[in-house]
C-alpha cells in the first residue's frame, strides 16, 4: 500500500527553484531514504509532506490525504523531526516529552513501548533541560518526541547530521526496530554510506530526482567498470588522469581515486601511462561501485 | 480546552525557568514607576529671570522683589543694559527677560498707562508658556496693590473698580500632587508595554529557535495557539497591575476612590487588545530584533499619544482620532478616572465599549495573519 504519493511537485522560493517536478511513492512499512547534498531540495520536500509548505504545482498525498486540503488529518498521523533541533531548550527532557504527548492527546505511558529503547538512554537525564543535552542525546529526545503519539509515518530530516558515528549506528538500528512496528519512515541524509541502510532510496540533486531504487538496484545499474587508483600524490595524479582521453571520469573518494574508464582501456595501459608521466608505484584495482559512485555518475549525466 | 491548558502550562513553565523573567516582571516595573513618577514632573520652578531696569525707582525695585518672592523665579541678572539682558537669553543664562522702561513709576503715579516688556525663551513650550503666565500674575498682583495705594493720593476717589479675583479649588487632586496624577497613568503604560513586548518577543522567539515548526505539525489549531499565548500574558499583566497598584499605594499613597474590580475588569479587556497588537507585531517580524524595532515604533506612538504627558484634548483633531485605537490612551484615562475621581462603570463605559470592539477585532486580525505554513 502506498503511504506517500508525490506527483510532479514543483516549488520555488522567489526565483530559486527548490523542487522541479518530483514524483515518488513510498510503500507502507519501508524505510525510504532521500539522499542528496545540501541544497538539493530534501527539506523542502519534507516541509511539503508535513503540510508546512504548499507546492506551487503538482500534488502529494500522505496516507491518502491531500497535503493541501486535508492537512489537519495529516498532522494527527505523522511525526516530524526537523533538521534543526526544535524542542523547548528551557524545558526538561521529561517536560518536552509530556508536552508533545499531551498535544496529540496521548500520554507517555500509552506509547512508552515504542520509545523505550531510545528513551532509556536519556532517562537518567530526564530532569535536565533539553538545551543542556549533548548532540546525540538531543537527537534521541527529538526522535522520542516525534514518536510519542505513535505516528504512522515518521519524517526524519537529516537526523544524523552532526552526530557521532556510534550514535549514528544506534540511530539506524532504532529505525529498523521501528519499521517492525509498522511505522513507515522517510529519512533524508547527505551521507551516502547511510543509503545502504534504507529499503529504497531516491537520489536527489538540484530539485530533481536522479534515480529511485533499492540500494542494490542503484549499484547494479552502474554498468561500467570502476577502478580504484591508490597513490601518495593524489592531487597530481588526479590532474594527470583528467588529461587522459580514455578516462571518462575520475574523482577523489576518501584516500583513493575512483575512475571510470572508456571502453577498450585496460588497467595495464593506465599503469604505463602513469609510469611515463612520472608516477611510479600507483596501485590500480577493479572494485564494485558504491552508492556515491552512482551518484557522481548520475550527476555528471 | 485541554490543549489550551497544556499550552498555558508550558508557557508559564518557561516564564518561571527564565532567570531574567521574574525580575523583568516585578522589579523593573516598580523601579520605572518610582523613577518616572518622581522625575517626570510637569511643574516649572526656578525660571531664570534677567531684569533690565531703566527706571531705577521704588516701583521697579518692588516689581523685582515681587518676582523673586515667588518660588517660580530666580534672579540671574539685574542690569540697565538692554544688550546684556538680551545676551542672557541668548546664551541660556535666563529663561525670561523683564524690561522696565524709564519713567515707569512716574507714569503710574500720574495714572497713565505704562508698559513692561517680557521676553520669554519658548524653546521649551511648556516652560515658556508657564513663565509668561506666572509673570502675568505677578505683575497683576503688583498692579492691584499699587492701584489701592496710588489712587487715594492722586484722584481722591476709587477710580478703579475692585478687580475680580478668581479663587481656585482643584477637584480630585486638591494639593495638585503631581505624583497622584502620574502614578495611575504610568502604571497603565507599564502594564501595557510590558505585556505587548513580551507577547511579540515570545512568538518570534519560537520562530527563531524553530519550535514553532515542531508545533505547526501537531494538531494544535490556530485559535488554540493564539489563546494559549494570550492567557499566560494576560495573567502576567494582571499580576503586574496588582503589584504596581500596591507599590503606588505604599510609596505614593495614591488615592483609590473607585472600584478596583472595575480597574482589573478594564485591564482584562484592554490587555486583550494590547496582546493582539503584540501578536500582530510577531506575525510581521522574522527575528526578535525586528520585533523589537516594530514594538518600539508602536510604543513611542502609543505612549506619546496616550494623554499621559499631554492632554488629548489639546491635540489636533486628527491626532485625537488616532488615540481611539490606542489601548494605552484608554487605559490611562480609565486608571485616572476610577482611582482619582471614583468613576463608576457608567462614566467610563465608552472606553469599555471601544475596547470591546477593538480587542476582538485585533485578535481576529492576528489569527488571520498567523499562518501555520511558512511563506
Amino acid at each position: 500500500m502506498t503511504t506517500i504519493d508525490v506527483r510532479d511537485v514543483y516549488k520555488n522560493y522567489g526565483k530559486t527553484r527548490a523542487l522541479e517536478g518530483i514524483s515518488l511513492r513510498v510503500e507502507e512499512g519501508e524505510i525510504f531514504g532521500l539522499i542528496g547534498p545540501d541544497g538539493a531540495g530534501k527539506t523542502t520536500l519534507f516541509r511539503i509532506l508535513t503540510t508546512l509548505l504548499t507546492p506551487d504545482k503538482g500534488s502529494a498525498t500522505v496516507l491518502g490525504y491531500d497535503v493541501v486540503k486535508d492537512f489537519k488529518a495529516i498532522r494527527k498521523l505523522v511525526g516530524y523531526m526537523p533538521g534543526r533541533f526544535s524542542l523547548y531548550q528551557d524545558l526538561t527532557v521529561l517536560e518536552n516529552l509530556q508536552f508533545f504527548a499531551q498535544v496529540f492527546g496521548s500520554t507517555i505511558e500509552e506509547n512508552y513501548y515504542l520509545i523505550k529503547d531510545i528513551y532509556q538512554q536519556i532517562e537518567p537525564f530526564k530532569h535536565r533541560r533539553a538545551g543542556q543535552l549533548s548532540g546525540g542525546m538531543k537527537q534521541k529526545l527529538a526522535l522520542s518526541c516525534a514518536l510519542i503519539h505513535k505516528p504512522r509515518i515518521l519524517f526524519l530530516d537529516e537526523p544524523t547530521t552532526g552526530v557521532d558515528a556510534v550514535s549514528r549506528k544506534e540511530f539506524w538500528d532504532m529505525l529498523h526496530r521501528l519499521r517492525k512496528e509498522g511505522i513507515t519512515i522517510l529519512v533524508s541524509t547527505p551521507y551516502m554510506d547511510e543509503a545502504g541502510k534504507c529499503d529504497r532510496i531516491a537520489l536527489i540533486q538540484k530539485g530533481r530526482l536522479l534515480a529511485i531504487d533499492t540500494p542494490a538496484g542503484i549499484v547494479n545499474a552502474f554498468e561500467k567498470p570502476l577502478w580504484a587508483v591508490q597513490t601518495d600524490q593524489m592531487h597530481l595524479v588526479l590532474q594527470a588522469l583528467r588529461r587522459h582521453a580514455n578516462v571518462a571520469s575520475v574523482f577523489p573518494f576518501g584516500d583513493v581515486l575512483h575512475l571510470t574508464p572508456k571502453s577498450d582501456f585496460t588497467t595495464g595501459e593506465l599503469s604505463n601511462y602513469l609510469l611515463n608521466s612520472g608516477f611510479p608505484g600507483v596501485d590500480i584495482s577493479l572494485i564494485p561501485a558504491t552508492i556515491e559512485d552512482c551518484f557522481m555518475e548520475l550527476m555528471a549525466e | 480546552m485541554r490543549i489550551i491548558l497544556i499550552l498555558i502550562w508550558k508557557e508559564l513553565l518557561q516564564v518561571v525557568r527564565n532567570r531574567a523573567m521574574i525580575p523583568i516582571l516585578t522589579v523593573i516595573p516598580i523601579v520605572q514607576l518610582i523613577l518616572l513618577s518622581f522625575a517626570a514632573t510637569n511643574e516649572v520652578k526656578k525660571i531664570g529671570l534677567a531684569v533690565c531696569d531703566n527706571d531705577h525707582s521704588t516701583f521697579s525695585r518692588r516689581l523685582r522683589e515681587q518676582f523673586l518672592s515667588s518660588d517660580y523665579f530666580v534672579l540671574k541678572l539685574y542690569t540697565d543694559d538692554e544688550k546684556a539682558a538680551a545676551a542672557t537669553l541668548e546664551d541660556d543664562q535666563a529663561d525670561a527677560v523683564l524690561a522696565i522702561p524709564p519713567g515707569f513709576e512716574r507714569q503710574l503715579l500720574r495714572g497713565q498707562a505704562s508698559s513692561l516688556q517680557l521676553q520669554v525663551n519658548a524653546i521649551n513650550g511648556v516652560k515658556g508658556g508657564l513663565a509668561g503666565a506666572y509673570a502675568g500674575s505677578v505683575i497683576q498682583s503688583l498692579r492691584r496693590d499699587l492701584s489701592l495705594e496710588i489712587v487715594p493720593v492722586v484722584r481722591q476717589k476709587p477710580a478703579v473698580a475692585a478687580p475680580i479675583s478668581v479663587s481656585y479649588r482643584h477637584w480630585y487632586n486638591p494639593e495638585l500632587e503631581y505624583q497622584t496624577f502620574m502614578v495611575p497613568g504610568i502604571l497603565g503604560v507599564l502594564v501595557t508595554i510590558l505585556t505587548m513586548m513580551l507577547t511579540a518577543m515570545n512568538i518570534v522567539r519560537e520562530r527563531e529557535i524553530g519550535t514553532i515548526e515542531q508545533l505547526n505539525v501537531t494538531p494544535i489549531r490556530k485559535y488554540q495557539f493564539i489563546i494559549g499565548k494570550l492567557l499566560p500574558f494576560l495573567f502576567i499583566g494582571l499580576f503586574d497591575l496588582a503589584i504596581g497598584l500596591t507599590a503606588g499605594k505604599l510609596i505614593f499613597d495614591i488615592p483609590m476612590l473607585g472600584s478596583l474590580w472595575l480597574v482589573f475588569a478594564f485591564c482584562v479587556i484592554n490587555l486583550i487588545a494590547t496582546l493582539a497588537v503584540g501578536m500582530l507585531i510577531s506575525t510581521a517580524a522574522e527575528t526578535q530584533q525586528q520585533a523589537m524595532f516594530i514594538s518600539w515604533f508602536f510604543m513611542m506612538i502609543f505612549i506619546l499619544m496616550s494623554g499621559l504627558f499631554t492632554p488629548i484634548d489639546s491635540m489636533p483633531l486628527w491626532a485625537q482620532y488616532l488615540t481611539i485605537p490606542n489601548p494605552i490612551a484608554h487605559f490611562v484615562d480609565v486608571m485616572r478616572k476610577v482611582l482619582l475621581k471614583g468613576s463608576g462603570f457608567e462614566d467610563i463605559k465608552d472606553h469599555f465599549y471601544t475596547m470591546l470592539v477593538l480587542g476582538p477585532l485585533l485578535i481576529t486580525l492576528a489569527i488571520w495573519r498567523y499562518r501555520k505554513t511558512i511563506a
